[in-house]
């Protein structure tokens, strides 16, 4: 099934005229109300006329993380406030969290994106969807909440956690669609089979995934222990939240939707634009967005694009499953993390930056363990067992406040985190999550 | 009287204090008496040793974070009641109070000697004294 045959089996030369038109006002929309824009627009010497083609956009600027905590909170907005009708936030680099906006149309295009992804998914509004993603200023719980009313569904909004009554409610209320991370969903295969509950036997038969990096090996984890179809899906509340891309069910790419979001595969150290084909890093212009007219948005995100129809009957063309990240961000149990936030928070608890170390680790395919190292020198240490336990709660406390996720603090022996890697060396990812 | 320990902070994980006291033995450090306080994934161990200054050095170049703190060190008669009554009843009633303690074998006969890490210092000397 296809939710909107109008756009997703577009022909690709239709597809390039609707994008240039789009791409044209957008870009205008954005040089018109966005100060930082129109700036970097003069400051390069283009005019949005200049966007004749669209091979035009890479003369365009790049938009990065960065810019939106420069321009913290509302300095990216191209609408005024009375028009904003939700509000939705992810980690940034540092302190401040990185926020986004959306005008009613914004959330017209969201449910929308989201509704195709379902339906491409398998969901139809026959199918009892429960969301088990955070719901909040995370943008996944209330991204496919809102998509599967739209869609006519029956939604169950439980939000992430309360893994027992999860269990419980997937076989009273029949739910045959289970919306989570992917290692959220090992994890309640895991709880339910302590209890005793075999899931693969139950009504789910749909899996909607996304939020993290997941490996195939993961992907027939699932499959076996959920008795479901687990669809891979992609996006980030920069662009809109979910509803980027994701897959249909040929598992063969995740259809980026190419009307409302133009995608390019860059080089990250050259910049350069790659033809299709290429891997490098994903970067997407939203073309219809008009809270946030974001240009040349940088993910992050490694991967590569395939225009090639798909056996689905959809045109739009498919990213692979992310191979990699081309910064030092972590995604643990859905939420973005960067190592800076870290750094901050011991530098602001220890009054001196110690040795450390970041350890993520899902062991025996449960949720992730995220593990900070603190090596106990000569400045840090008191003979007060009392005091260094204070010292690592208090650790422990503003770790959780800074990140949103509770993370372990753990005091080591100085020497303890090997030197010889050098300062990059400051994460160890036992997770394997972009291998195969 | 006062004494200086040793205070080294370890992992609790096996062979950790082992590779610690291997450190003194090897440097023909004496330890007098150890105890250690742990918080189940690290530990601090105090120890009384015949030159705490040297004891400092090669357990901080051996790798190890140490410190030393001044403490208490009393002796008492061998007997029943003999802890209560010359020690923690003058400290109690001075409202003194104790972070930590331990006790050790004396080198004479009938001697029991005990180490007391106090929050006042000078009050806690100043009671056991005058007890």
């Amino acid at each position: 099934m296809i939710w909107n045959k109008t756009y997703e089996t577009i022909s690709r030369s239709d597809l390039e005229a609707l994008q240039l038109e789009r791409l044209q006002k957008q870009v205008q929309h954005a040089y018109e109300h966005v100060p930082f824009y129109r700036q970097a627009f003069r400051a390069r010497s283009i005019a949005p006329e200049d966007i004749k083609s669209l091979d035009d956009l890479r003369i365009l600027p790049f938009t990065r993380k960065s810019d939106f905590r420069d321009n913290y909170p509302f300095g990216l907005f191209a609408v005024p406030r009375k028009e904003i009708v939700r509000i939705h936030a992810s980690s940034g680099t540092t302190g401040k969290p990185t926020v986004v906006g959306y005008t009613a149309n914004d959330m017209d295009m969201w449910r929308e994106v989201c509704a195709r992804q379902l339906v491409a998914a398998g969901v139809s509004d026959e199918d009892t969807i429960q969301i088990a993603m955070g719901y909040g200023l995370f943008t996944g719980g209330l991204g496919w909440h809102q998509a599967s009313e739209r869609l006519g569904a029956t939604v169950v909004p439980m939000s992430s956690g309360n893994t027992k009554r999860q269990i419980m409610l997937i076989q009273d209320f029949q739910t045959t669609v289970f919306c989570c991370t992917p290692s959220y969903a090992i994890y309640v295969a895991e709880q339910a089979e302590e209890m005793g509950v075999d899931l693969s036997a139950s009504t789910l038969r749909v899996g909607i995934h996304g939020a993290e990096p997941w490996s195939e090996s993961m992907r027939r984890e699932i499959a076996r222990r959920l008795g479901l179809d687990p669809i891979d899906t992609y996006g980030l509340s920069e662009l809109v939240g979910p509803g980027v891309s994701g897959e249909c069910t040929e598992h063969c790419g995740l259809h980026l939707m190419e009307d409302h979001f133009l995608c390019e595969i860059v080089n990250p150290q050259t910049d350069e634009v790659l033809p299709y084909g290429r891997e490098g890093e994903l970067v997407v212009t939203p073309l219809t967005k008009e809270a946030l007219p974001i240009i040349r948005y940088r993910t992050g995100d490694i991967t590569r694009i395939d225009p090639a129809p798909c056996a689905c009957g959809r045109t739009l063309a498919r990213m692979a499953k992310v191979s990699g990240r081309t910064d030092d961000m972590l995604i643990v149990r859905g939420v973005n993390v960067f190592p800076s936030q870290i750094e901050t928070v011991l530098l602001q608890v220890e009054g001196v930056l110690p040795h450390y170390l970041i350890l993520i680790d899902r062991e025996h395919g449960a949720m992730d363990d995220l593990e900070i190292w603190v090596e106990v020198n000569q400045q840090l240490f008191m003979d007060n067992i009392g005091g260094l336990r204070a010292l690592q709660e208090r650790a422990e406390h503003e770790m959780r406040e800074t990140l949103g996720i509770a993370a372990r603090v753990r005091l080591v022996e100085p020497g303890r985190i090997e030197r010889s890697m050098g300062k990059s060396r400051r994460v160890l990812d036992r997770r394997d999550v972009y291998k195969d | 009287m006062r004494v200086t320990q040793v205070s080294a902070f370890l992992e609790n994980r096996p062979g950790r204090l082992l590779y610690l006291l291997n450190v003194l033995a090897e440097a023909k450090i004496n330890l007098l008496a150890h105890n250690i306080v742990d918080a189940s994934d690290f530990g601090i161990i105090h120890l009384l040793v015949d030159d705490a200054d040297r004891a400092v050095k090669v357990i901080q170049d051996a790798g190890v974070t140490c410190a030393t703190t001044t403490v208490l060190q009393v002796s008492v008669p061998d007997e029943p009641g003999a802890f209560v009554s010359q020690v923690l009843k003058p400290l109690a009633d001075m409202g003194i109070n104790i972070e930590y303690s331990y006790t050790y074998n004396a080198p004479c006969e009938g001697e029991a000697r005990i180490v007391l890490k106090v929050d006042d210092l000078d009050a806690g000397e100043k009671a056991l004294a005058n007890a």
